[in-house]
């Protein structure tokens, strides 16, 4: 039976509190509000991520201070740190077992480049192991830094077509490698 | 320095060396800028540590490393002990050359300093110096398959091209243990004394400068999703 | 095979005796093994910790480290004395300042430099102000691993305190790379010593309140008294320093036994604890907080005036900016210094300074010029850790979180 599609739009008969939005909108507000982080402490910038998480800078404003250890209930991971060529490989296997939608945010010179330590130890950019949304230049970068790298994900992810593979066979969900 | 620390260490700069005669050992003095220092035999470091912890009280070992005199120097590598005593307060630092300078060996103190241990593993890790006698030789700082010594003077320092300890990673992403890139630098003089024209700041390493490409530039593609 | 650990656990001695196995024979499980790290919130880092486990306890305790090695000392190699000042603040990473002291006496010995009193002055405070703030965040970190988690909100906020004025004497929170050989970057600013001293004031008010959160907390006692002791003949064997060997009862530190940079001028305590556990490791963190502010105020109280730097250095020490501007012999020396690096002479030193997590050596080799041949860095968190395998064998998986967190270790510094 073909009817018109007015319960979408307005319906009389609907009363009470009701808004009436995308999905794509609701979606990426609820994931830009809890954007639970993966605090991949590595090294120094990992103290910063603490003082981030401290009173003074309150990441919980931003709906991100859950930090959870455990990949499965994580969101973004940010590395914060040198990633050396010995790590590179458990850093991968965790961002594998993270859920997705997933979000990587490169903290730091070391996380971003290599930073400071060119040498036959450290990996080049975290770049070059898992694909980074956001990079924070500072050797460590300062709390705000981190904080202003959050804004600019969650502005990101408020742009993500969340609901496009819901409605599209041929699009791969988000965050599977195409 | 201060003057107080000059007098204590000359009137001790004897005692480590002279008791170590005594004991019949063949020590020998060793030049040294602040602690007095003595030269061994390689074969009589664990009588002479041995001798040096039980009666002059030199009971913490508070460093083991070893020195890569540069390549073709001989001899090449110099292990390097450093003991402290709680009772004195003195230090003293104990040198013995390895005999080989391509596989260089020395013998372990573990019996001696459970504490040596680590710093052994950690010398054969960067150093090469094997450990005979150390209950369990194995790298500890870089993983077990890495094929070489970085701290010994052959080696850059922006590393060799060589496999990712997870081959699986390396499959999934491509990215292997590249050489970092030196970009031209660091630009420093060089260690020693030297002439004017030498001694002018340059590029050491030069595996990664502008005049000659990356190691290999597929390698370094980004991830992506 | 018995094992010969007792069972504290009364629930899994009283377990019933499965079929199969005849009563009052041995129980015997399949040993599991398991890892933990390198990315766990208690192994404060990248440590790895390969175990065994029979039940809960630990049968076998293999550390593997050099998640975090960067290549330092092959770095060191490859740059002037002054260049690797900035490296110094990443070893230890939560007391930057007193690597940086470290680093800079160690160099100064082998140029056979003396500072003057004022340098010293300044770099007395600036290591104890960085005592306090890692031993701030070394009892949040141990306090949130045995589940008190408010510790680390209160040292956190103090740490803020302790960065704004970091900052405000080296530009930076805490890599502040703050000495140079001969010196450090700059004077103190003005009125700064005030503010330090008015901060210390406020801050043993708030220490205490801290520390009660801890000391008489029946839930922490629980899992720190009596875990983890370490003998005073173990602690020596091993080579652990500071607050682990003191805890152990060997009254060995640095400041006191072999004083640098003017310590001997200053009064303190330096406490021990008397049985080697994981609770006298944190009694003797805590009472080394207030020893680090009383050496502070004295410093503060007799600050002595003069050059902060060694004038007498021309070939190591770069001149403050402003004669560089205004003269030339100032503007070649400072060339020289900048390209080349400081000048030292051929020769070998080994220097030891007390930091927080223990003493922290360097072993500088030189053949002369401006870059060192061999520099090997004595990290005191490498030494402390390689007792674990002993202490931690036998006792309960849920003690190996305790005892980790009273080791204090950091791995930036033990894997370098
Ligand atoms: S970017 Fe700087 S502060 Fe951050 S991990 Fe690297 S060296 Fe440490």
């Amino acid at each position: 039976m073909v009817t018109a599609n007015t319960e979408l739009g307005y319906n009389s008969k609907v009363e009470g509190d009701v808004v009436v939005t995308r999905a794509d909108a609701v979606i990426n507000w609820i994931r830009t509000n809890s954007m639970w982080p993966m605090p991949m402490g590595l090294a120094c910038c990992a103290i910063e991520l603490m003082a981030v998480g401290g009173a003074r800078f309150d990441i919980a404003r931003f709906g991100a201070e859950v930090m959870r250890f455990s990949p499965r209930q994580a969101d973004c991971m940010i590395v914060a740190g040198t990633v050396t060529y010995k790590m590179a490989a458990h850093l991968r296997r965790i961002y594998d077992q993270m859920c997705a939608p997933k979000w990587v945010i490169a903290m730091g010179a070391c996380a971003s480049t290599g930073g400071m330590y060119r040498s036959y130890a450290t990996l080049q950019g975290v770049d070059r192991i898992v694909p980074v949304d956001v990079y924070v230049s500072g050797c460590p970068p300062r709390p705000e830094a981190l904080l202003d790298a959050l804004i600019k994900l969650q502005n990101k992810v408020k742009r993500e077509p969340a609901t496009h593979h819901l409605f599209s066979s041929d699009a791969p969900p988000h965050g599977v490698q195409s | 320095m201060a003057s107080g620390n000059e007098s204590t260490s000359t009137t001790a700069t004897e005692l480590p060396l002279a008791f170590l005669r005594g004991k019949g050992l063949a020590a020998t003095e060793r030049a040294s800028s602040d602690h007095p220092a003595v030269d061994v035999p390689l074969g009589e470091v664990v009588v002479a540590l041995g001798h040096l912890k039980s009666e002059q009280g030199f009971d913490m070992l508070m460093d083991l490393t070893a020195i890569d005199w540069a390549e073709g120097a001989s001899p090449r590598f110099t292990v390097v002990y450093h003991l402290y005593s709680t009772t004195r307060n003195v230090y003293v630092r104990v040198a013995a050359n390895c005999a080989s300078d391509t596989e260089p060996s020395a013998p372990s103190v573990v019996s001696l300093w459970p504490g040596a241990n680590w710093h052994e593993r950690e010398c054969f890790d960067l150093m090469g110096v094997k450990f005979v006698g150390h209950p369990d030789l194995r790298r500890i700082l870089m993983w077990d398959e890495y094929p070489y010594h970085p701290l010994r003077k052959d080696f850059p320092l922006a590393g060799i091209e060589t496999a990712l300890p997870d081959a699986d990673v390396t499959a999934e992403t491509g990215t292997r243990v590249l050489s970092a890139p030196m970009a031209g630098g660091p630009f420093v003089a060089t260690s020693g004394e030297i002439n004017l024209t030498e001694a002018e700041p340059r590029a050491k390493d030069e595996s990664w400068a502008d005049r000659r490409p990356r190691p290999d530039q597929e390698g370094l593609k980004q991830v992506r999703e | 095979m018995a094992t010969e650990f007792s069972f504290p656990d009364s629930a899994a001695k009283a377990a019933k005796v499965p079929a199969g196995l005849v009563e009052g024979t041995e129980f015997q499980t399949e040993k599991m093994s398991l890892s933990m790290g390198p990315s766990h919130p208690s192994t404060h880092g990248v440590l790895r910790l390969q175990m065994e486990l029979d039940g809960e306890i630990l049968t076998k305790c293999d550390p593997v480290l050099g998640y975090l090695h960067r290549g330092d000392e092959k770095i060191a190699e490859n740059m002037t004395y002054n260049q690797f000042v900035p490296y110094t603040d990443r070893l230890d990473y939560l007391a930057p300042l007193a690597n940086n002291m470290a680093y800079a006496i160690a160099v100064e010995r082998l140029a056979k430099l003396e500072v003057p009193a004022r340098c010293q002055a300044i770099r007395v405070i600036t290591a104890e102000m960085a005592r306090i703030s890692a031993h701030l965040m070394g009892l949040g970190a141990f306090g949130l691993d045995v589940g008190a988690w408010s510790v680390l909100l209160y040292s956190l906020h103090e740490r803020e305190k302790l960065y704004k004025l970091f900052e405000e004497l080296t530009g930076a929170r805490f890599t502040t790379s703050y000495t140079r050989i001969g010196g450090v970057t700059r004077d103190v600013p003005e009125g700064w010593l005030g503010r330090v001293n008015a901060f210390c004031d406020q801050f043993l008010p708030i220490l205490e309140e801290t520390l009660t959160l801890l000391t008489r907390n029946k839930i922490f006692m629980d899992r720190t008294v009596g875990i983890g002791v370490i003998s005073k003949a173990d602690a020596l064997a091993y080579g652990l320093t500071g607050p682990n060997l003191r805890g152990s009862g060997v009254p060995l530190d640095l400041r006191k036994d072999k004083p640098y940079s003017g310590y001997e001028q200053y009064e303190f305590d330096v406490p021990v604890g008397s049985k080697g556990d994981c609770y006298d490791r944190y009694l003797v963190r805590g009472e080394e907080m207030r020893q680090s502010v009383r050496i502070i105020k004295q410093v503060i109280a007799k600050f002595p005036d003069g050059p902060w730097y060694a004038t007498d250095a021309k070939r190591i020490f770069a001149p403050p900016k402003d004669k560089v501007l205004t003269s030339m012999e100032e503007l070649i020396q400072n060339f020289m210094i900048v390209t080349e690096g400081p000048q030292m002479p051929p020769g070998e030193v080994y220097f030891e300074a007390e930091n927080p997590k223990g003493i922290l050596g360097f072993y500088v080799v030189s053949k002369g010029g401006g870059v060192p041949w061999r520099l090997k860095i004595r990290s005191p968190s490498f030494c402390n850790l390689s007792i674990l395998p002993k202490i931690c064998t036998g006792c309960l998986i849920s003690d190996v979180v305790s005892i980790l967190g009273s080791l204090d270790f950091v791995m930036g510094e033990c894997d370098r």
